[in-house]
């Protein structure tokens, strides 16, 4: 595989190779001297036409302790903003000659126009499209599942070759707008554990239905019966309030007594279940604080996780001569 | 002026038969063919053996472009697609800029058509001034215009207004207009990228559910069968709404619905590309939804197959999904899908295709000149079809000015050989002829 594009198109093996290759490199960056000379001499682009500022800088800095130039392409302020198409950005940075795109774009499937035209012929990495994908998001959520489900359970080193067979993941909230939720029912699917996605019904798309998890309207119910080994809480932007036929959920209030991580549901848990978020959080709307500080939040293992899952996935598509495929 | 003798032509793929054409009419069919043929000394011959004579095609739905998007298709590129496609007329609709909403730019549009000279060409007037849905355009200066406008569209949106769409309705009686109808709730479709349904859930574009086509038609017919007038439905894309249309015939609602070549054939799995080149409006649906609307076609609930042939230029489709342009050629490849659709499947016979790309549409239409039988004394309208013949479908050698054509690199059956204008023969051995 010479690109990133979907969850969707890891295997069970590649998908592991991956995590695998996170652990490794994770193992690299408990040293001193945290830089490995894998990628000097090659420049990676991260070309954001969103704002982001989190993901941008983990794969800047999974890009730097690899030795690679990392140059940032901001849309805001550059000439996309004048009104240049995706397709002159892409065919300009083509021509200075660099290795890799890691892009944000706000259209869906902004990525795999970039992989399947002539615009550009370097590897291709969605950093996130729309409300399509983010598979470095999944794959960081995996590996920090791996770490607390699996093995010790207590966030060290999962054991190679580890999947997520038998486990259980809860991914809440605003299922409709969210990337990381198809990213994430297809990785998780791939290696095993089962998904429920919960939200109100205006929040989840139809056709959801044919998706590789079930779905849900009660988070109390899906606690109480299904026991979820993690709970993952996606971000409620504000304004899906407002909008178009008076928005998608009456009040925030609303929205948080019935689908808000608040202290009784975070007591409700299995005792092993970790709380995750990708953030950023709207903390008393989808989180409180009591959930998102407490020992069993993963929210910035996550964080430092994502650099070393990017760290991977530049290595294999760059360095490796197997690219992703396993 | 020079005659054609068509030499055992299948007449509506029936049995070999020759036909004469002279002075802009059919001058002779079967053995009169010949013999009044050698009493001329200007005609002729076109061997027509293993070739479907059809009457010339009537496309009631395209975008010519001009005025105004001169950078996407002409009037003059756009007929000379039409003709190699077996047209013999067609009708622009009124999305141009200016908006065809006043007798002056319907006017205009049939000049450009007639110095074309490559079909006949028949204006679609905006239903709302500036096609903004709030007022009616003067409907009855552009029916009494030069270009007798009887097709009043603003196609690219709907008329949304309950209200106004019933004035319409009732205003073109005095006429004998027609209201044609892009049905597209506005609302339910704000920011709508593609079909809503699995394949959108998991590309994550925006949905363009089947409900906001289905809920305008049902309005729609009840109007029109209340205040007594005619509706015609374009692009009838879901298979609710071939339900609904279905139904309003049946109570005798004086409604007729046409499908596009490309909701017979594709559907919303080729969205997954995420190229432009499949995005139109309404999107590609299912497969379920295809065979709804195919056999719709075939038992006569829509009465007519309409291109809506929707030149962009290339930047408007090179590029991401959200960015791209709605619409797709369709007029060099039309009579192919249907064959292929429709014609191999069994749906229709050559004589159906007859009558539901020319008869009836230009029945709608209200033209007296086209979509006529094959017989003595009719306008010389004819197209000459091979369907033995296969093509591999290239973008950049049709004749439309732009290339977005959703079968590029697709091996279609079917070749346009000769298309005949009032006599005059617009294309020969599936080349362009002779405009004047």
């Amino acid at each position: 595989m010479k690109h990133l594009l979907s969850a969707a198109d890891l295997s069970h093996a590649e998908a592991l190779a991956i995590l695998d290759t996170a652990e490794a490199m994770a193992e690299t960056q408990s040293r001193q001297m945290k830089k490995l000379p894998t990628l000097r001499g090659r420049s990676v682009v991260n070309l954001f036409f969103e704002d982001s500022t989190r993901t941008r800088i983990s794969f800047e800095a999974a890009a730097k302790r690899l030795s690679a130039d990392v140059i940032n392409f901001s849309a805001k302020g550059s000439s996309v903003s004048k009104g240049e198409s995706l397709k002159d950005t892409a065919q300009t940075l083509n021509a200075m000659g660099i290795d890799a795109v890691v892009i944000r774009h706000q259209a869906s499937g902004a990525p795999h126009r970039l992989a399947e035209t002539d615009w550009i012929d370097v590897p291709v990495i969605n950093a996130g499209d729309g409300t399509h994908q983010h598979p470095t998001q999944a794959l960081l959520d995996a590996f920090t599942m791996r770490r607390h489900l699996t093995g010790a359970m207590d966030g060290s080193p999962a054991a190679t070759g580890a999947d997520l067979a038998g486990r259980t993941v809860a991914i809440v909230g605003d299922i409709l707008h969210s990337r990381v939720v198809r990213s994430n029912v297809d990785l998780l699917h791939t290696l095993g554990a089962e998904v429920v996605v919960v939200g109100p019904p205006t929040l989840i798309p139809v056709g959801a239905e044919s998706w590789k998890a079930r779905i849900s309207y009660d988070l109390d119910r899906v606690i109480a019966e299904d026991r979820p080994d993690a709970v993952m809480m996606l971000r409620v932007q504000r304004e899906r309030m407002s909008g178009a036929g008076g928005g998608y959920f009456p009040s925030p209030q609303e929205y948080t007594r019935a689908y808000g991580l608040d202290a009784a549901r975070l007591a409700a848990l299995p005792d092993h279940a970790i709380v995750m978020h990708p953030g950023p959080m709207n903390r008393g709307l989808e989180i409180s604080a009591a959930a998102a500080d407490s020992p069993r939040s993963t929210i910035l293992a996550q964080v430092a996780n994502g650099v070393y899952v990017r760290m991977a996935v530049l290595y294999l598509l760059l360095a490796s001569d197997e690219g992703l495929d396993a | 002026m020079t005659s054609y003798l068509l030499t055992s032509a299948a007449i509506l793929g029936g049995e070999p038969t020759d036909l004469l054409l002279a002075d802009g009419v059919i001058a002779a069919v079967g053995p009169d063919a010949a013999r009044l043929a050698g009493e001329r000394d200007d005609v002729v011959t076109v061997e027509a053996a293993g070739l479907v004579a059809l009457p010339g095609l009537v496309d009631f739905h395209v975008h010519l472009r001009e005025p105004g998007r001169e950078d996407a298709e002409t009037v003059e590129t756009g007929t000379r697609a039409a003709a190699l496609g077996g047209f013999t007329a067609v009708f622009p609709m009124a999305n141009t800029d200016p908006v065809a909403d006043t007798a002056g730019v319907v006017e205009q549009v049939l000049r450009l058509g007639q110095d074309a000279g490559w079909v006949d060409v028949h204006p679609v007037g905006a239903v709302s001034v500036g096609r903004k849905g709030e007022h009616l355009a003067e409907l009855g200066a552009m029916a009494a215009s030069a270009a007798r406008v009887r097709a009043f569209s603003d196609d690219g949106t709907a008329v949304a207004d309950p209200v106004l769409m019933r004035r319409a309705l009732e205003y073109v009686k005095a006429f004998d207009g027609v209201i044609v109808q892009h049905a597209q709730d506005p609302r339910l479709t704000a920011g709508a990228q593609m079909h809503e349904g699995v394949v959108s859930a998991e590309l994550g574009l925006a949905g363009w559910p089947a409900v906001a086509e289905e809920s305008i038609i049902a309005r729609d017919v009840l109007l029109a069968g209340h205040v007594g007038s005619r509706l015609h439905v374009q692009h009838v894309s879901t298979a609710g709404s071939v339900e609904i249309i279905r139904w309003a015939k049946s109570r005798g609602i004086d409604v007729t619905a046409e499908a596009t070549p490309h909701h017979l054939f594709l559907t919303d799995e080729y969205v997954r590309s995420y190229d432009p080149v499949f995005k139109v409006n309404p999107p590609l649906r299912t497969a379920a939804d295809v065979e709804a609307v195919r056999q719709g076609l075939a038992d006569g609930t829509i009465d007519i197959v309409a291109t809506d042939h929707a030149p962009h230029p290339a930047e408007d489709k090179d590029c991401e999904w959200a960015a791209g342009a709605h619409g797709m050629l369709g007029l060099e490849t039309a009579l192919s899908i249907v064959q292929r659709t429709m014609v191999e499947t069994g749906l229709l016979t050559w004589a159906d295709v007859a009558r539901v790309m020319s008869a009836t549409p230009a029945r709608i239409g209200r033209l007296t000149d086209q979509g006529r039988p094959l017989e003595v004394g009719e306008p010389a309208n004819v197209v000459l079809v091979d369907p033995a013949a296969t093509r591999t479908i290239r973008a950049d050698a049709l004749a439309s000015k732009s290339t977005n054509t959703p079968y590029a690199g697709m091996e279609l059956p079917g070749r346009v050989v000769a298309t005949f204008l009032h006599g005059r023969a617009t294309v020969l051995d599936g080349a362009l002829n002779e405009a004047r």
